[in-house]
């Protein structure tokens, strides 16, 4: 690639530059700030800090693990805990915007969705959107959702589910097809 | 804004072997906890993903019948996405178990097959390719694909079977190129050209392998192919000008700057290469003496961004060529210009390096803008502009630079979440406390009441029991008289006092009354014996709503005694294991303080070393613009009194031919000392330096 190698060479030949060489090296190095030593970084060094870095990573994550453990014991004990989780199932064109969860008639989550969460959603990920703790029995679960089809319409659907617990852990998906049609936009799978 | 185009692509190319590397697509989904674990995962938040999929998995592994978890149904896939995830995550080590204990724990063939791709594509990503190779070994070819058909339907590879193997010759074309065996590489590479999802990548890596291979011919051939790719995706535009570029290049490299004139006009003007392309255009006119040619390029360069290489070369080449056209006096005010420039970028390089000494980069590099999402690199664009950040896309170009920020970016984030455990550990704490508080003085009479109540329905069950064996014990031999009512069996008991009172007195008794009696027993025998069936039935109908209450009656016990139970565990026993979670956060967090300081120092380092490296570079081309303003000076000077001397020299003939005229026509005599004397001549002018 040719650079600009030829110019100091052809210049540097003229003698009559001799003098602005030195009256230019002494002003370059008038004007040079204070000295900013760089510390050689080497390849090992790069090397054994990312190993170091993967290490506590791993016991960030063996500690996260002990302690939702603990949580879940501790907020959430099996004999009372529900879980609730979104799912998207049915057209790949419609965006859900927003969901809010009823439960015994009390608001018990919203959420507003990122494009990036309805992405995972589309994708196969479930969202829990809700854990929380209730007796044993039947409870009223209302869930209702805002979303967009291809075109920007916004539609909105509602459905409700009894929610039998009993002594166990008890986890509901909330499944949204999407749509206009009020009754089979959303539908609830008991797991 | 080219560079940072130029970067981007960089970054983008390079991720290119990872971006495929993530089986989890379209997975049948079993269980919802690992839905969510593919939540995070499709968002690339991996830390959440991970430590949710260790939840899972650890609870499920402490389960004593653990095939009736859901999670069994997606066990497979989960083990795999540990070490799938974990790769993204950068746990290289972690990973390469976790593939491993994959690949020998008797899988399917299907299975141990992608997890041999995701163990060689971490190798390759960490620039092994001998390793990536010996993974690639590991996958068996000769399978049957009916059956890998089937597995891939339902297993989480999520690539059809042919997609599966064109990414496995890929990834062998390459690195093969990397461990310089390029007869192979070409051979595979070549049997993948008119693969559609590699389009232009196989292009371009062929010619790589071909020009190293010393098929020069071919890989030029190969390279003005994808030179003229038909394509409107962005990625394959910046790979086609990239392509543009290095043939250019080449050719000029080689002397043929005449044929290199055509590649680089096929570069966009806007692309991430245009500036490259736009220098490069004009050395190709400089070589070929065309200097008014070169200046069309260069102009438009030297107007761009002067944090650019470039640029910063077109400052330079711009009144160089100039100078060739003689055109002294405009090369020198551009050399000035340059050294102008240069000047402020050396002040501009110092800043910086003293605002990275001082923290301030570090602090940049986790700016809200930067952590909105994994797309870090456009991120770093918002930023704004200062002393530590004006270079920073210039730095991220090095992949020691990107491994090591995202690091950084990942300690940091560890450290909030470390710190939010502590919080939460102090929140338990208040809350096993407060429970404490209120369930202890209750729990005593809670339990009082309790003792009473479970001896009472001890008692009702004991009965319950004992009616309901009988009843039993009646469908075998019939008891008419345990059917019979309160009041029958108090008329029967008084039938039987007569019955007793007219025996003792045999014969004293009225016989009318006698036989009263006598019709009363009949009466009473009548109705218990043909009432018995309708009576038995009823009573087993009583017993059966009796059971359903006591059914019912049975779950509220259960679920008193489950819920007095768990008043008291959720209180009891937590204090040793959160303070054992304190001292091990603590612990955590001075190590992860340590690390990340590490980890930031060499950041600091790095860039500073690259800012150095930018600041040299600008100070030789100072000196370079220096010595080149001096000469253009010169040249101007010397310019100017040639021109001043030729003047003159036709002024003097001008004044001989007029002398002689006059000599001709009127012989008078000239004054030898005349009025050139006082005038000093021209040559006198000239210093003599």
């Amino acid at each position: 690639m040719p650079m600009l190698r030829s110019l100091p060479e052809e210049i540097m030949q003229r003698k009559f530059l001799k003098q602005i060489v030195f009256y230019a090296a002494v002003a370059i190095a008038g004007s040079l700030p204070i000295t900013l030593q760089a510390a050689e970084v080497t390849q090992e060094q790069i090397k054994g800090l990312d190993e170091q870095v993967q290490d506590i990573k791993q016991d960030v994550l063996q500690i996260t693990t002990e302690l939702s453990l603990l949580e879940e014991k501790l907020l959430f004990p099996s004999n009372t805990q529900v879980s609730l989780f979104v799912s998207l199932a049915g057209s790949e064109e419609m965006i859900l915007d927003a969901m809010q969860i009823e439960m015994d008639g009390k608001v018990v989550a919203k959420h507003l969705y990122s494009s990036k969460e309805v992405e995972a959603l589309r994708l196969g990920g479930v969202q829990r959107i809700y854990t929380g703790n209730i007796n044993t029995g039947d409870h009223a679960l209302v869930a209702k959702y805002i979303g967009r089809d291809a075109s920007g319409d916004e539609f909105r659907g509602s459905s409700d589910f009894t929610v039998a617990k009993a002594v166990g852990p008890k986890f509901v998906e909330i499944i949204i097809t999407g749509g206009n049609v009020a009754g089979n936009a959303i539908s609830f799978q008991d797991w | 804004m080219f560079s940072r185009r130029l970067i981007f692509l960089v970054a983008c190319l390079g991720s290119l072997p990872v971006m495929a590397a993530s089986g989890l697509k379209n997975i049948e989904l079993r269980d919802l906890y690992f839905g969510e674990v593919l939540f995070y995962a499709y968002q690339d938040l991996h830390f959440d993903a991970l430590a949710r999929l260790d939840i899972e998995l650890t609870q499920h592994y402490r389960i004593d019948e653990s095939e009736l978890d859901p999670m069994h149904l997606n066990l497979g896939q989960a083990e795999f996405s540990v070490g799938d995830i974990e790769l993204q995550y950068r746990m290289d080590k972690r990973a390469g178990k976790a593939i491993q204990a994959v690949l020998g724990s008797g899988v399917d063939l299907a299975t141990r097959n992608m997890a041999a791709l995701a163990l060689a594509r971490m190798y390759y990503r960490k620039n092994d390719a001998a390793a990536t190779l010996y993974a690639l070994d590991l996958i068996k070819e000769d399978i049957d694909l009916s059956k890998y058909e089937d597995q891939s339907s339902t297993d989480l590879i999520g690539e059809l079977p042919e997609k599966f193997w064109i990414n496995v010759a890929y990834l062998r074309g390459l690195a093969s190129v990397a461990t310089g065996q390029f007869t192979q590489a070409i051979e595979i590479l070549e049997s993948l050209r008119n693969e559609p999802s590699l389009r232009g990548y196989v292009l371009f890596n062929l010619a790589m392998a071909q020009l190293q291979a010393q098929q020069e011919q071919e890989g030029l051939v190969v390279l003005d192919e994808l030179g003229r790719l038909e394509t409107d995706k962005n990625d394959l535009l910046a790979l086609k000008d990239k392509s543009n570029l290095k043939l250019a290049y080449r050719l000029l490299d080689s002397g043929n700057a005449e044929a290199s004139q055509t590649y680089f006009q096929r570069i966009r003007l806007d692309g991430p290469y245009s500036n490259h392309a736009l220098l490069g255009a004009g050395w190709a006119a400089a070589a070929l003496e065309r200097f008014d040619r070169a200046l069309v390029p260069w102009s438009i360069l030297h107007e761009r961004e002067k944090t650019s290489y470039p640029v910063q070369e077109a400052l330079m080449a711009v009144p160089y060529a100039y100078g060739k056209l003689q055109a002294y006096g405009k090369s020198a005010n551009m050399y000035d210009h340059a050294m102008d420039v240069f000047a402020f970028e050396v002040s501009r390089l110092d800043e910086s390096i003293k605002s990275v000494r001082t923290g301030k980069f570090l602090e940049a590099l986790l700016d809200e803008e930067s952590k909105k999402d994994e797309n870090w690199v456009v991120n770093l664009r918002e930023l704004p502009d200062s002393p530590e950040t004006r270079y920073i896309l210039e730095l991220v170009a090095s992949n020691d630079f990107q491994a090591s920020y995202k690091n950084y970016k990942d300690l940091d984030a560890l450290e909030k979440h470390v710190e939010k455990w502590l919080d939460d550990l102090r929140m338990f704490e208040e809350l096993i406390d407060i429970r404490r508080a209120y369930q202890e003085p209750l729990l005593p009479e809670l339990e009082a009441k309790f003792k009473k109540l479970d001896a009472q329905a001890k008692l009702r069950l004991e009965q319950r029991n004992s009616l309901a064996k009988k009843i039993r014990n009646m469908l075998i031999a019939p008891r008419p008289d345990y059917l019979a009512t309160a009041e029958e069996r108090l008329v029967s008991d008084q039938v039987t006092a007569l019955e007793q009172y007219i025996a003792d007195r045999p014969g004293e008794i009225d016989e009318r009354l006698v036989k009263r009696v006598k019709r009363l027993r009949g009466v009473l025998h009548w109705r218990l014996y043909s009432e018995y069936d309708q009576r038995l039935t009823d009573a087993y109908n009583h017993q059966t709503s009796l059971d359903e209450i006591i059914e019912a009656f049975k779950l509220r016990y259960g679920s008193f005694v489950r819920t007095r139970q768990a008043a008291t565990q959720s209180y009891e026993g937590y204090e040793t294991p959160i303070r054992k979670f304190r001292t091990d956060l603590f612990a955590i967090q001075r190590k992860l303080k340590g690390i990340k300081a590490r980890q930031g120092k060499l950041l600091e380092a790095l860039a500073v070393n690259a800012l150095d490296a930018r600041r040299k570079r600008l100070e030789d081309y100072q000196i370079k613009a220096r010595f080149a303003l001096a000469e253009s000076y010169d040249r101007a000077t010397k310019a100017q009194f040639d021109q001043q001397i030729e003047e003159q020299n036709r002024l003097n003939e001008e004044r001989r031919l007029q002398v002689e005229g006059q000599e001709d026509t009127a012989a008078e005599p000239v004054q030898e000392d005349g009025s050139e004397e006082g005038t000093p001549s021209i040559l006198e002018q000239i210093p003599v330096n």
